[in-house]
C-alpha cells in the first residue's frame, strides 16, 4: 500500500502513538537480541543457590530470584516467550476469524447465521476458565495457552469483519462491480478485504496487548510454560512468597508486562485515529 | 441607479471569504443586490457561485470560518451587519426575513410531530407576540399566553389549508417522515409565511422535487407571495424555473453578480457573455448543444478582475485588470461588463 | 424497420415487500408491475417518469443487479431474466449499466489503470499488452490523457471521474448501455458537455442507449423514442416527435405541461395537475392514475387499461386514448 510511509509519518507526529511504536519495536528488538543484551545469559536456566534473592546491584540489575538467576536476563528472555504467545495466538485468531467474517457478512444465509451464533458462544466463554480447563486436561504448556487464547479471541475479528462487509456491500462501487459481472470471490478478496484491513490492523494491535495480559495471568496461575521457563507471569507468581522483603522480584516482570501492554494499546489507538477516518476520507475524495 | 429608500433589501459591495485548509476562499467578491417590496427576485447561478452563501449572509447564519470583509446589508433601512445579534435573532431572522431551505427534511426534528414544531416556531415568531416577552436564558421559561396560543394554532391550521395540505388537523399530529417531499415543502412555505415576513429567502426550494410537484409548489409560492405582498429571494440554477416565477433576475458567477434585469428583458436580450452562454447551453429541440468551455474558478485563487474572463471569448486586458463597474442599460437592466453583447443574443 | 429488436422486455415485474409495525408484511410495493417494450439496435430509448415510477428499478433489473419476480428479458434472442451479472456469461459484457455518478462506481483504493483493467480481466482472455492498448484507446475516446492511469479517483475532478466510470463500461465494447440519470443534478453547462460526450461515444462504439431520466427536455434532445412510466407501468410509448407533438395519455400530458418554456406562456399560470401519487402499497383499483386524472370516469375504476397501440407506433394505456 502506498499509504504505508504516510501512516508512519503521521504516527510519528502523535507522541502517544510514537511512544507505543517505540515500545513495540523495543520488545521485538529485545526478543531478538536477548542473548546479546543479557548480562548473564547462561544463568537464565541455571541454579545458583549462593546468589539467591540478592537485591538489585551493578552485577544484577534487577536482583536475583529464588534460584539465584539474574532477573534482568530472565526478563529479557521472557520477552521471547511473550512475543511468541502473542503473535501466534492473535495470528491464529486472525486466520480463523477473518474468513468466517467475510463469508457470513457477504450473503445472508443459514451458514453465515450459524457461524455468527457459534462465534457468540465462543465470545461468552471466559478465556481464563477455558485455559484452566485445557490445562487440566492436556497439561500446562505454552502451546495450550496459545490454544486457549486463540480459541477465545477469534470471534472479535469475525464480528468486526462481518460488520464491515455488511456495510461495504451497500457501497456503490461494490454494487457496480457486481453489475459488471465480477465474481463474488474476486470482489471479496480484491475489493472488500483491502477495505477491511484497517480495522483489522487496529484490532490486531489492541489484541496483542490484551493477549499478553491474559497470557501473563495464565502464567501467574501456573498454566503456562513449566519452570524454569522465564515467563513473566510465572515470575510474578514465584515472587509472591518472598514479598515484601524481596520487592525487586516482582518489579521487573511486572514493569515489563505493564510497559508492553501499554505500548500495544497506544499503538493501536494511534493507528485507529490515522487509518479509519483518513483513508475513508481520502478514498472517497469528497 | 435605484433611489435609496425604494428597496426593501440592499446588499452593497458585499465581500465574504471562508478560511479553509487550502487557503482563504473568496466566495463573494463585491456583490450588489437589490430587492424591492413585493417582488420576486431570482438569484441564478451554477453550483459554487455563492448563492447559498449570499442567502446565509443576509440571514446572518454564515459558518464560523466565514469572514465578512466589507460591504453592507440594509434591510428596510436598517444595517443588518451593525445590528446587535440579539435584535437580529428576535426581530429579523425568522420574523421579518424567513427561510425556505432546499432540503425540508433536514429542517425538522424527526422525533416531534409537525404540529408541535410549528407551534414552537409560533411561540417565538408569531406576529402577535409582544416584544416584552424576552428571549435568552429566561426565555426557556417564558410564558406562552393561552389566548395567543389559541390564536396562533388557528393561524397555523388556516395556513396549512392555504398551502393545500389535506386534512390539516390530522397533519398536526404527524411526524416529518410521514409526509411526502411535496407536503414537507408546503409546510416549510407555511412556516415561512406564518410570521408575516417582509422577505422570504427560498434556497433552491424545488430542486429535490418531481417536475409536477415542483410546478404545484412554484404556483403556490408565487400566488401567496403576490397575495401577501411578500418579497422573495429565490435562488436556483434552473433558468426555466426562474422564468416561471421571478419578476427580476440576477446572475451570479463565482461570487460576482454580472447581470440584473426584469425577467422578460433578461431572456429576450441578455447582455453579459456568461448569461448568453448559459442560455445557449439549455437543451432546445433542433439546436446544437453548446457547452461553456473551461471550468468554474477555484475560489482560493480566483482570476483577477472579472472572474469570467478566462472563459470569455471577448475578454481583453481591461477585464483582467479590474472588475467592470455597473452599467445601467435602461429599464432596470444592469450589466457588469466591458464588452457586453448587444442585439438579440437569444431567440 | 424489420430488424430484430436488440432487447425485448415482457411482463417484467418486481415487488418489494412493504413492512409495517414489527416487520409484519402489510403489502407489496410493485416497483415494476408488468413492463413491456422493445429496443431496436442503435436507437436511444428514453424512460421518463417521476420518483417512485420504477425507472431505476427497471434499469437495475435489466443490468442483473436486481432479480425480477416475473417476466422475460430477451437480449439478442436469449432470455436472461433472473440471472445476475456474473451468471450471464457471454452476454454480461454486452449489456452494461452506468450509474448516475459513474465516478462513484470506482473503488477508491484502486488506481484508474487497475479499475479499467478489471472488466477485461474478468470477461476476456486478453493479455496484458492488449488490455493496455484497449484501455488507452478508450481513455482517448472519453477525452482523458493516459497519464491519468496511475492516479486514484480522489485525485481527479468530478467530471473526470465520470469519464473514467464511462470508460470502464466501454472497455467491454457493450452493445446496450443503460444510462441511469446521467445528467441529474448537473449544472446546465456541465450537462451539455456530458450529453455531447454520450452522443460521440454512441457513434464511436455503435451503442444502443436506454436513457433513464426525469428531465424531459434532455430526453427530447437525446432520444429517438420515449416511454413514460407511472407507478411501475409504462403508460405511453412513442417516437419523440409524436410524444411531444401530441401525447395521448393524461399523465404524459401533465408531465409535458410541467416543462417551463422560456419565452412562452408561464406554466405556473395554467398548471392543472393536483394531488400526489398514491401510496404504492395501496394502488387504486382499475387505472392507477385515475385519482389525479382530469379525465377520470366511472369505468376507470373498474378496468386497468393495458398498453395498446394507437397509431404510428404510438401506444398508450388509457381508455380514452
Amino acid at each position: 500500500m502506498t499509504a504505508a510511509p504516510d501512516i508512519l509519518r503521521k504516527l510519528l507526529r502523535d507522541p502517544a502513538a510514537a511512544a507505543g511504536l517505540a515500545i513495540v519495536l523495543l520488545l521485538v528488538a529485545v526478543a531478538l537480541l536477548a542473548p546479546l543484551l543479557a548480562t548473564h545469559p547462561e544463568a537464565v536456566w541455571d541454579m545458583n543457590p549462593h546468589q539467591r534473592l540478592l537485591p538489585p546491584s551493578e552485577a544484577y540489575l534487577f536482583g536475583t530470584d529464588r534460584m539465584g538467576a539474574d532477573i534482568y536476563s530472565r526478563v529479557l528472555f521472557g520477552a521471547r516467550i511473550t512475543l511468541t504467545i502473542a503473535m501466534v495466538a492473535v495470528g491464529a485468531a486472525l486466520l480463523i476469524g477473518v474468513p468466517i467474517g467475510l463469508v457470513s457478512g457477504w450473503r445472508q444465509s443459514w451458514l453465515g447465521e450459524t457461524l455468527m451464533r457459534v462465534s457468540d458462544i465462543f465470545l461468552a466463554v471466559p478465556q481464563i476458565i477455558l485455559a484452566i480447563a485445557i490445562a487440566q486436561t492436556l497439561g500446562p504448556s505454552i502451546e495450550n495457552v496459545i490454544l486457549a487464547l486463540s480459541a477465545t479471541y477469534w470471534p472479535w475479528f469475525t464480528r468486526l469483519v462481518h460488520a464491515e462487509v455488511r456495510s461495504l456491500k451497500n457501497e456503490t462501487f461494490i454494487e457496480a462491480a457486481i453489475a459488471l459481472g465480477v465474481p463474488a470471490w474476486r470482489i471479496i478478496l480484491l475489493h472488500v478485504l483491502p477495505n477491511v484491513t484497517s480495522p483489522i490492523i487496529v484490532r490486531t494491535s489492541i489484541g496483542m496487548g490484551f493477549t499478553i495480559l491474559t497470557a501473563s495471568a495464565l502464567g501467574f496461575l501456573g498454566l503456562g510454560a513449566p519452570p524454569p521457563a522465564p515467563e513473566w507471569g510465572r515470575m510474578i507468581s514465584d515472587s509472591r512468597e518472598f514479598l515484601p522483603e524481596a520487592w525487586w522480584y516482582a518489579l521487573a516482570p511486572g514493569l515489563a508486562i505493564f510497559v508492553v501492554v501499554m505500548g500495544f494499546n497506544l499503538l493501536g489507538d494511534g493507528l485507529r485515529d490515522i487509518l479509519d477516518p483518513r483513508i475513508r476520507r481520502a478514498g472517497t475524495g469528497r | 441607479m435605484p433611489v435609496p429608500g425604494d428597496n426593501l433589501l440592499e446588499v452593497e459591495n458585499l465581500r465574504v471569504s471562508f478560511g479553509t485548509e487550502h487557503g482563504t476562499a473568496k466566495v463573494l467578491d463585491g456583490v450588489n443586490l437589490n430587492i424591492r417590496p413585493s417582488e420576486i427576485m431570482g438569484l441564478v447561478g451554477e453550483s459554487g457561485c455563492g448563492k447559498s452563501t449570499l442567502a446565509n449572509a443576509i440571514l446572518g447564519i454564515l459558518a464560523d470560518n466565514a469572514r465578512h470583509q466589507s460591504g453592507s446589508i440594509r434591510f428596510a433601512g436598517k444595517d443588518l451587519l451593525a445590528m446587535a445579534q440579539r435584535r437580529v435573532e428576535s426581530e429579523v431572522r425568522g420574523r421579518s426575513i424567513t427561510f425556505i431551505p432546499q432540503d425540508p427534511f433536514g429542517s425538522f426534528n424527526p422525533l416531534f410531530p409537525i404540529g408541535t414544531q410549528a407551534m414552537e416556531v409560533m411561540k417565538w415568531k408569531s406576529p402577535r407576540r409582544v416584544a416584552r416577552e424576552k428571549p435568552g436564558i429566561a426565555g426557556l421559561f417564558s410564558r406562552y399566553p393561552r389566548a395567543r396560543r389559541r390564536a396562533d394554532a388557528a393561524a397555523v391550521l388556516q395556513m396549512l389549508r392555504t398551502v393545500q395540505i389535506a386534512r390539516p388537523e390530522a397533519a398536526f399530529g404527524k411526524l416529518p417522515h410521514e409526509l411526502s417531499g411535496g407536503q414537507r415543502q408546503r409546510l416549510m412555505i407555511a412556516l415561512a409565511l406564518l410570521p408575516q415576513p417582509q422577505l422570504v429567502i427560498a434556497d433552491e426550494p424545488t430542486t429535490a422535487l418531481d417536475a409536477t410537484i415542483q410546478m404545484q409548489i412554484l404556483k403556490l409560492l408565487k400566488r401567496l407571495a403576490k397575495e401577501r405582498e411578500v418579497s422573495v429571494l429565490f435562488t436556483t440554477h434552473d433558468l426555466g424555473i426562474a422564468y416561471e416565477i421571478c419578476d427580476r433576475i440576477t446572475v451570479l458567477y463565482a461570487g460576482q453578480e454580472v447581470e440584473t434585469a426584469p425577467v422578460d428583458d433578461f431572456f429576450r436580450r441578455p447582455h453579459h457573455p456568461y448569461t448568453v452562454r448559459l442560455l445557449e447551453s439549455l437543451p432546445q429541440p433542433g439546436r446544437e448543444l453548446r457547452e461553456i468551455g473551461g471550468q468554474i474558478p477555484v475560489l482560493v485563487d480566483p482570476p483577477a478582475g472579472c472572474r469570467f474572463h478566462p472563459r470569455c471569448s471577448r475578454a481583453t486586458e481591461q477585464c483582467r485588470a479590474e472588475r467592470p463597474a455597473v452599467t445601467a442599460l435602461g429599464g432596470g437592466h444592469h450589466v457588469r461588463c466591458y464588452h457586453p453583447i448587444t442585439g438579440t443574443g437569444h431567440p | 424497420m424489420n430488424e430484430a429488436p436488440l432487447l425485448r422486455v415482457e411482463r417484467l415485474s418486481r415487488h418489494f415487500p412493504a413492512r409495517g409495525l414489527l416487520g409484519w408484511r402489510i403489502g407489496d410495493v410493485r416497483a415494476l408491475d408488468g413492463v413491456w417494450f422493445k429496443v431496436a439496435p442503435g436507437e436511444t430509448l428514453g424512460i421518463v417518469g417521476e420518483s417512485g415510477c420504477g425507472k431505476s428499478t427497471l434499469g437495475k433489473t435489466l443490468a442483473g443487479i436486481h432479480r425480477p419476480d416475473a417476466g422475460r428479458i430477451v437480449f439478442e434472442g436469449e432470455d436472461i431474466a433472473g440471472r445476475s451479472a456474473s451468471e450471464r456469461g457471454a452476454v454480461a459484457p454486452k449489456l452494461q449499466y452506468c450509474y448516475q455518478d459513474p465516478g462513484n462506481s470506482l473503488d477508491p483504493r484502486w488506481t484508474i489503470r487497475r479499475s479499467l483493467n478489471e472488466p477485461l480481466i474478468v470477461h476476456t482472455a486478453l493479455g496484458a499488452g492488449d488490455r493496455d492498448a484497449r484501455i488507452r484507446d478508450i481513455l482517448q475516446q472519453v477525452g482523458l490523457p493516459p497519464t491519468h492511469l496511475d492516479l486514484y479517483p480522489h485525485e481527479l475532478s468530478g467530471g473526470q471521474q465520470r469519464r473514467v466510470g464511462l470508460a470502464r463500461i466501454l472497455t467491454l465494447h457493450p452493445r446496450l448501455v443503460v444510462l441511469d440519470e446521467p445528467t441529474s443534478g448537473l449544472d446546465v453547462s456541465v450537462q451539455a458537455a456530458v450529453l455531447k460526450l454520450l452522443r460521440r461515444l454512441q457513434q464511436a462504439f455503435s451503442l444502443t442507449y436506454l436513457f433513464i431520466s426525469h428531465d424531459l427536455s434532455v430526453v427530447r434532445m437525446m432520444c429517438d423514442r420515449v416511454a413514460v412510466m407511472y407507478l411501475g407501468r409504462i403508460v405511453e410509448i412513442a417516437s419523440t416527435e409524436a410524444l411531444f407533438a401530441g401525447a395521448k395519455h393524461p399523465y404524459t400530458q401533465s408531465l409535458l405541461s410541467a416543462i417551463p418554456a422560456i419565452g412562452g406562456r408561464r406554466v405556473t399560470d395554467t398548471f392543472a395537475l393536483a394531488g400526489e401519487p398514491p401510496d404504492p402499497v395501496q394502488l387504486p383499483s382499475g387505472c392507477r392514475f385515475r385519482t389525479r386524472c382530469p379525465r377520470a370516469a366511472a369505468m376507470c375504476a373498474q378496468t386497468d387499461p393495458a398498453l395498446r397501440p394507437i397509431a404510428g407506433g404510438q401506444s398508450a394505456a388509457c381508455l380514452f386514448a
